[in-house]
Formats: C-alpha cells, structure tokens, sequence
C-alpha cells in the first residue's frame, strides 16, 4: 500500500473573485479509502472536478502513478486512472445495463455478446444479479450505483471517487456499498469517499481530509481522531457545540435546547411542554384518516394521524415504506387513493398543490434541484413564489423591490449567504440553496409545514440551522410540522415520531428523547426488545453510531 | 462555491442586502442589477449598427425615413407574432400553428364580413363584430392547442404540427382557395392607416412589446410564466397553477398570432389563402426569438431580446430587396442570414443564448 496512485500538489482554482480551492495537497494510495469532508461550499465539488478531469485548476498539479495527468478535456484518457460516481446519477436510463457499463467505451463495432458477457461477469462480482439487457430505468437506486461502479471499472479506472453515495440509499443497502467499498481497496483501488455522514467515513475510510474555505486543515488516520476534531476542522472554531445536528439523536434531543443560542427558550419550551399527548393542545392542525396510495415512491395503506399547534411530528421508515409519499399527498404534490387529509377541520382535496398551499400547508420538497427552486432566478424571486398574490397590488404589479423587501426577513432569519437579493440560486451553494426552499415555505406564513428530508446533502452547521428554524416556527407561530425524514439525526427536534413500515404506522415514539436503536428496530418492522411499550425506552444506547448507518 | 468565505466574514452579507433593499435599493446594487440586464439586452445592437451600415452603403434609399416606416410596417405583423411564440417558448413550450392562426384568423373574419358576390359567407356581418369573431377564433385555436398539449399530455411539436395544417386547410377550404378582396376599412385600418409617415399597425406592434414587456417583468402573472418555463416542478410546489398559466400563454399567444394576422390582411388589403402557412412565416417566428435570446428550453428571454430578433429580420429583408437580389436565390441568401445572425447573436450574447449541453 505503498505505492501513491493520485497525487494533487498546491491546487488552486478561482470563480472570480472566491478563491474556491487554495493550495490543496493531497494523496491517495493504491487500496486505500480516505475520506475527504468538509461544509457545503468548503471546494469539495471543485477539487471533485478537477481530479475527474472535469475543470483545469488555476495553478498546482495533479498527478497519476507519478506521471503528470493527461489533458484537461481528455477525459477517455483520464477515466483510465480515476472515475467519479457523482451524486445525481450519470446513467442513461432507456438504455441496458451493459450499455451504460460500458457507455463510451465500446469499440468502433459493437461487439453486443462481449460487451453482455463482461458485464454480467462485472456484475456478478459485486453481488448483483441482473441480466445485462435490462433496461436501467428498471433498476433501483442501488443498482444503478454499482452499474456506475462497473463502468469505472471497466475502463481499469485506479481510483475510484464516490461523492456522497449513501444520500440516496436504505441503511441496508448503505452497508452492502460499504463491503463494496471495502472490497475494492482490498483488490488495490484507491477510493476518495465524501459524504456528511462522518459516521461513515469513520466506518469506512483509513484516513481522512477535511477542507474548509478551499484549504486543507487536516489530514490524519481516522483512527486517531474523534468526530469532535473532526466537526471542530470543518467548522473552524473550537466553539461550536460536538454534539450540535450529528447522529446521536438521543443525545442531541435532550442537549440541544442549552446549547442553540437565540433558539434555546424556544427549544427549552417544547421540551419542557409534557401534553404531548396533544389532547391538552386543542383542535389539530392537521388530521389525516385511513390514508392511502399506490405511489411508485411507497404506498400508503390506511395511514392516520394527527399534528398538533406548535407541535413537531417526525415520520420516518425506509425509504420504501411510504415516509415520502405521506408528505407529498398531504403537500397536495400528489393524489391520494383514498382517505382524508383535513387542515383545521377543514377539507383539503389531495393532488392540488396550488389548492393546499392556500389552505395554508407549506411544502419543503424532497428534490430540491427538482422542485425547491427555479434555478436562474434571483433569491428574492424564489423566497416569494408562494406569495405573489398577496405582495401584488390591484392591478396584479410586483415591484422587484417589494420581492427584495419581503423576502428580507426570511434569509436573514435563515443566515442565507447570497450577494444580493438578484443574484441566481443556481450560483448559490447546496446549503443556502435549502434555505431558499425552506424561505420560500416560511414566506407564505403557513399553519402546517410539511418537510421531506430537508436536510439531504446540507452540512452540519446549515443543517442544525434548518432544523432549529423549523422548530422555532412551530413553537412561535403554533404551526405544526411533519418532518417526513430517514435521516435519524434529524427527528432531534420532533415531540412525536411516527414509524411507517410498508405503508402503514408501525408505532409511535411519543415522548423525547428517542432511542437511536429503538428507531432503526422499528424502522425495520421489528419492536423493541425490552417490551411492548416503546414509549419508554431505556435511556441511550449506541450513542456514538459508528456502527450504523 | 460561489459563497465561499469564512462564516464570520459572511455574516453581514445578507444584512446589507436586507438593508439595502428595505432603503429602497442601493445605487451600487441597482446599476449591478441593470448592468447585468442591460448588456443581455442590448446584445444584438452592435450586429443591428453593422446592418444599418451595410444597407446605407447598399443603396442611397434605405437611410431615410420612408424605408424605415416601411420596414416597421412590414415587420410589425411579424412582430406581434413573435411576441405570441415568445411567451409560448417561455413557457417551455413551443407552437407552430400560429402561423396558420395568422391566416386563419382574418379569413374567417372576412369571410364573415364581405358579400357572397366576393367568396363571402353571406352573413354580411359587420367588420367590428368580425374583429371580434378573429379573436375568438385566436383564443379558441389557443384553448385547444393548450387543452391538448397541457391536459391530454401530448407533445406539443406534434400538436401544433398537425394544428397547422388542419387549419391551413380550413382556411382555404371555407373559400375554395379564393382570395378575399374589398376589406371594409374599420377590418383594414390596423395595417393599413398611418398618422403622416408613421404606420398605426407600427404603433399598435410598439405598444404590444412594450406592454407584454412590462407585463413579463412587473406582473405577477408575467414572472409566473418564468417560473412554470424555469422549473415547471418548483412553481407547482410553490402553489402556482401551472397548467392554467400554461393554457393562458397558448391562448394569448393565438390572440397575438390573430391580430398579426389583422394587420397583414390590412397591409396587402386581402386575406389570400397563401397568408401565414402558405408564406412560411414560421422559421421567421423562431429565428426572431431565438436570436433575440428567447431560449427553446423556456425559462429565459425578454422582450427587448425579441423586437431586436424582429427589427434584424426586418432590415435583413430590406436590404435584400433593395440590392435587388435575384428572385431566384432571394430565399436561399435570406435563410444564410438568419444562420448567421443567429451565430452572431450567440456570440455576442454569450451564455443567455446558449443552448445547454
């Protein structure tokens, strides 16, 4: 494991006037995983694309097997030492499996009964039994991602870059790409694992690097570091609270309201407040009965429930098990089979966006790329979509500046970093990008909120932000909220949580602070081991989390 | 990686920003915002001063008033269609039966009007209530269009395709492929009046840009319709009806496509079978927006972008007719312009008329 495969010696690169990458040195050796993290923004993309090959650096220099890198633009001769299986997937789904293995790199005739035969050897080796003619948009998520892996592959790529590869994956699924991983380095590729997840690169990566502000701060065995230097080097400051927005749920539920800053009475309110149980609370929010659906994102059988003023409702499960398309049928982003969906004892039909958000239910969707923004439209445009009619005079006039004005309040209150109300989201990093959703929700000052991951692909600063804005709305303005989520971390702030196993309500956690096992057994359909009651699990356990996920 | 600083540096950005925009705008913030605005929309003028050149240099006639008048009378039809297809486009969609409206539109509403003598219906109606009947007939072709396209989720290249040639039929079939002569003069004031050398339908073109342009910028339905092109998934999340802006868009688009249709039957004083479909107008539609900046995609153009795309054409045509071009070759030079003109356009324009790869 001695010999150095990718080499990057005092990289640099600029976008007028932000120096995103300053001086980065890195190596990666054969048959080893280091694990490179870092804030949205900290030059994790632009270092991503210089080693793919993608973008020139300004100065510095990369080099594979001690050879200087071929031509930027080259990128048949640069996929020979090094492939990117990038987080939004690169794959080509009307065509087969094998096509898309070996996408670019077939010969100038086609050989179909060679290309199908290496595939299916390809595959096989990684566990993955699928005919080589199938279509890829018949595969799932974690298919495709290692049909993505085969074509680095094929094309004898040394190193291999996952960038963030578990965003889209069930737990299960996650630790099958882990043996992946490690089967890898252990046949000699190099592996640059990103992710936000520092639970898994503790898991899984020898070393680790981590950049801020396009400079690297560290770069050390993870085995001596713990996740506090680690959050410590990626924030910058020793002042930040360890446990602020990680994985120890249980932890972070019953610290949190200490430690948050402007945010802590707010918090302290919620968690002192024992009438959970809602009766206490009044009329629901909202009300949903025996609703159901035959979404392709998981369906819905019989699933009720209520979210009270002022209250945090988590739902969480599988990806599979419905948790996505609770939210979106009761966003109206999607039509239900059956059931009812009531906000304040009123009626809202289901499948009407439009209609559902003048009822007064706000949507932080799940894809923000997708459906969270209008990509080359100013900030203050898109924090203002949701309330057009009520910023417009008679005659239907919207002013620029009255955009600017209202939107103000909203990425200020979510500390969202742009260079001026004008400027595109599409220039924004993922992070302040999130807030623009997350403005545009809170804008239309809605009674419920309905988020689906909200804090996918956001760094842990912007993250604990997202989530403490969504609690401080619910515990000032008595909206409630119904946080739709697998990331376990996030259900901190939640007074409930709801576990959905294949479309229906498994069971309730309905005090805080919630036991991390208890919620992964449940996720899975299983109970709690120490009785029927998961009402009151016993207090923490497996609070460091390295082993999941 | 845009916003990529220190969290202690950044903090106060957003403050200032706030401030600034609750004082009503900086100066430095405004002029940033124009500048940015300004040189995307003014990208073809250095391409307009050098075709204004070439034509004075061409021919002694064409640096004077009266040419331009004609110029902006011959290209004010073609004008207000362009606005229609820009809308359309922004949309993320794309119509190419407004040429056929275009010729549609005045023939039912002249055949509606003169006598039976003249290949008319004989209803005799009055040319008033005609101009009418041709925007119903925009807005219903529009609703169709829009109701196919939107609700019945069929394509809309293929839509309107077919859209064009059943109504490019209608409009010969209702008058057996006559002509329609004698135009009342309420029906053919639009594109035929003028006030001394200024042309009515140049005016009514100039005020619908302007109008349709302020409308895009300023109104709240006209940013909808940048949304619903930008990411039609986003504006439906953010409560925006995005079919009925959809639909809208198609039928005001037809309505524009009719009333270009009223003002070239004015200025040849006939509505001819040929009109719109016939003529081929429709790779001028596109040419004008698509190198005035309008992307195919939806989501990005203007309409200064558009006239100026309209205005080029325009004195491309002129100059052509005043070098005295054979008849012969007229079409296949006129064709190389607008390639080229779009190729300039892309260069100077830069990113905002490039196509995404």
């Amino acid at each position: 494991m001695t010999s150095t495969l990718v080499e990057v010696a005092g990289v640099e690169k600029r976008f007028g006037t932000t120096r995103a990458l300053r001086g980065v040195d890195l190596s990666i050796d054969a048959g080893q995983c280091l694990g490179l993290v870092g804030r949205n923004g900290a030059g994790k993309s632009t270092l991503v694309s210089i080693l793919s090959g993608l973008s020139e650096p300004d100065a510095g220099t990369v080099r594979f097997g001690g050879e200087p890198a071929p031509r930027v633009g080259d990128i048949g001769r640069w996929r020979e030492w090094i492939a990117t299986v990038f987080q939004h997937s690169m794959i080509v789904p009307y065509l087969s499996v094998a096509e898309n293995v070996f996408l670019g790199a077939t010969a100038s005739v086609v050989s179909w009964r060679a290309m199908r035969r290496s595939t299916r050897e390809i595959m096989g080796e990684w566990g993955l039994h699928v005919a080589p003619e199938t279509p890829c948009r018949d595969l799932s998520v974690e298919q495709l991602q290692v049909v993505e892996i085969a074509r680095a592959l094929a094309r004898g790529a040394k190193c291999v870059v996952l960038d963030e590869p578990t965003a889209a994956l069930e737990r299960q699924a996650s630790e099958r790409l882990f043996e992946r991983v490690r089967q890898l380095t252990a046949s000699g590729v190099a592996v640059l694992y990103i992710s936000h997840h520092l639970e898994e690169v503790f898991e899984i990566c020898q070393d680790v690097a981590v950049l801020r502000d396009g400079e690297l701060v560290l770069s050390a065995p993870t085995a001596r570091l713990s996740k506090d230097d680690l959050v410590a080097a990626m924030v910058g400051t020793a002042a930040v609270d360890p446990v602020v927005g990680d994985t120890v749920v249980a932890d972070t539920a019953a610290t949190a309201s200490p430690t948050t800053g402007p945010e802590a009475p707010v918090d302290g309110d919620i968690a002192g407040d024992p009438a959970s149980d809602g009766a206490a609370r009044g009329e629901a929010v909202l009300a949903v009965d025996g609703l159901s659906s035959h979404s392709a994102r998981g369906r819905l059988s019989g699933v009720s429930l209520r979210v009270y003023p002022g209250e945090v409702v988590g739902v969480t499960g599988l990806l599979s098990a419905g948790v996505a398309t609770i939210g979106r049928v009761i966003a109206g982003a999607e039509a239900a089979a059956g059931g009812a969906v009531r906000l304040r004892g009123r009626r809202v039909p289901t499948g009407q966006r439009a209609a559902a958000q003048r009822a007064g239910i706000g949507y932080i969707p799940e894809d923000r790329r997708a459906e969270g923004f209008v990509a080359h439209l100013g900030v203050a445009e898109n924090t203002t979509m949701t309330i057009t009619r009520e910023l417009s005079g008679r005659l239907g006039l919207l002013p620029p500046r009255r955009r600017a004005v209202a939107a103000a309040p909203f990425t200020e209150r979510l500390s969202l970093v742009s260079s001026g109300p004008q400027q595109p989201v599409a220039e924004l990093s993922g992070g302040n990008q999130q807030k623009v959703t997350v403005a545009r929700t809170l804008a239309h000052r809605p009674s419920l909120i309905v988020a689906i991951t909200p804090t996918r692909g956001v760094d842990v600063a912007s993250k604990e932000l997202l989530l403490n804005s969504l609690a401080s709305v619910a515990a000032t303005s008595g909206a409630g909220v119904l946080l739709c989520t697998d990331e376990l971390s996030d259900l901190a702030i939640c007074d409930r949580v709801l576990v959905l196993v294949r479309g229906e309500v498994f069971t309730e956690f309905s005090s805080p602070p919630f036991d991390r096992d208890a919620l992964i057994l449940a996720t899975e359909g299983i109970s709690a081991p120490w009785g029927d009651d998961p009402q009151d699990p016993p207090k923490k356990s497996g609070q460091t989390g390295q082993g999941d996920e | 990686m845009i916003s990529n600083q220190a969290p202690q540096r950044r903090a106060p950005a957003p403050a200032d920003a706030g401030a600034a925009a609750r004082a009503g705008g900086s100066i430095g913030a405004r002029l940033r915002g124009m500048n940015v605005s300004v040189l995307r929309e003014v990208a073809l003028l250095p391409v307009l001063i050098l075709l204004i050149v070439v034509g004075t240099v061409v021919s002694p006639a064409f640096f004077t008033v009266s040419n331009f008048a004609g110029i902006g009378q011959q290209s004010s039809a073609l004008g207000v269609v362009v606005v229609g297809e820009s809308l359309i486009l922004l949309i993320g969609g794309m119509d190419l039966s407004l040429e056929s409206t275009f010729g549609l539109a005045p023939m039912v509403a002249a055949w509606l009007i003169v006598p039976v003598a003249a290949y008319g219906a004989g209803t005799d109606l009055s040319p008033y209530l005609g101009i009418l009947v041709l925007l119903a007939v925009g807005a219903v072709i529009g609703l169709v269009n829009g109701l196919l396209i939107v609700k019945g989720r069929l394509n809309g290249f293929i839509v309107t395709l077919g859209m064009t040639i059943v109504l490019a039929g209608l409009q010969n079939g209702i008058v057996k492929a006559q002509s329609l002569f004698n135009l009342p003069y309420p029906f053919g004031y639009l594109g035929s009046a003028s006030y001394g050398q200024l042309p009515v339908s140049l005016i009514v073109a100039v005020v619908i840009f302007v109008l349709t342009g302020l409308f895009l910028r300023y109104h709240r339905a006209g940013r909808a319709i940048y949304a619903v092109g930008g990411n039609p998934a986003a504006a439906r999340a953010a409560g925006i009806k995005v079919d009925r802006v959809k639909i809208g868009v198609y039928i005001a688009g037809s309505v524009l496509a009719a009333i270009g249709g009223l003002m070239e039957a004015g200025r040849v004083s006939a509505v001819t079978g040929q009109q719109g479909y016939g003529e081929g107008i429709i790779f001028s539609v596109f040419a004008a927006a698509v190198i005035g900046g309008v992307s195919l995609k939806g989501g990005r153009g203007n309409m200064v972008g558009a006239a100026s795309g309209v205005i080029l054409l325009g004195i491309v045509q002129d100059i052509l007719d005043l070098a005295n071009v054979s008849n012969y070759w007229i079409e296949a030079i006129d064709g190389a312009v607008i390639l080229f003109a779009l190729f300039l356009a892309r260069i100077v324009g830069g990113e905002s008329t490039a196509e995404e790869r």
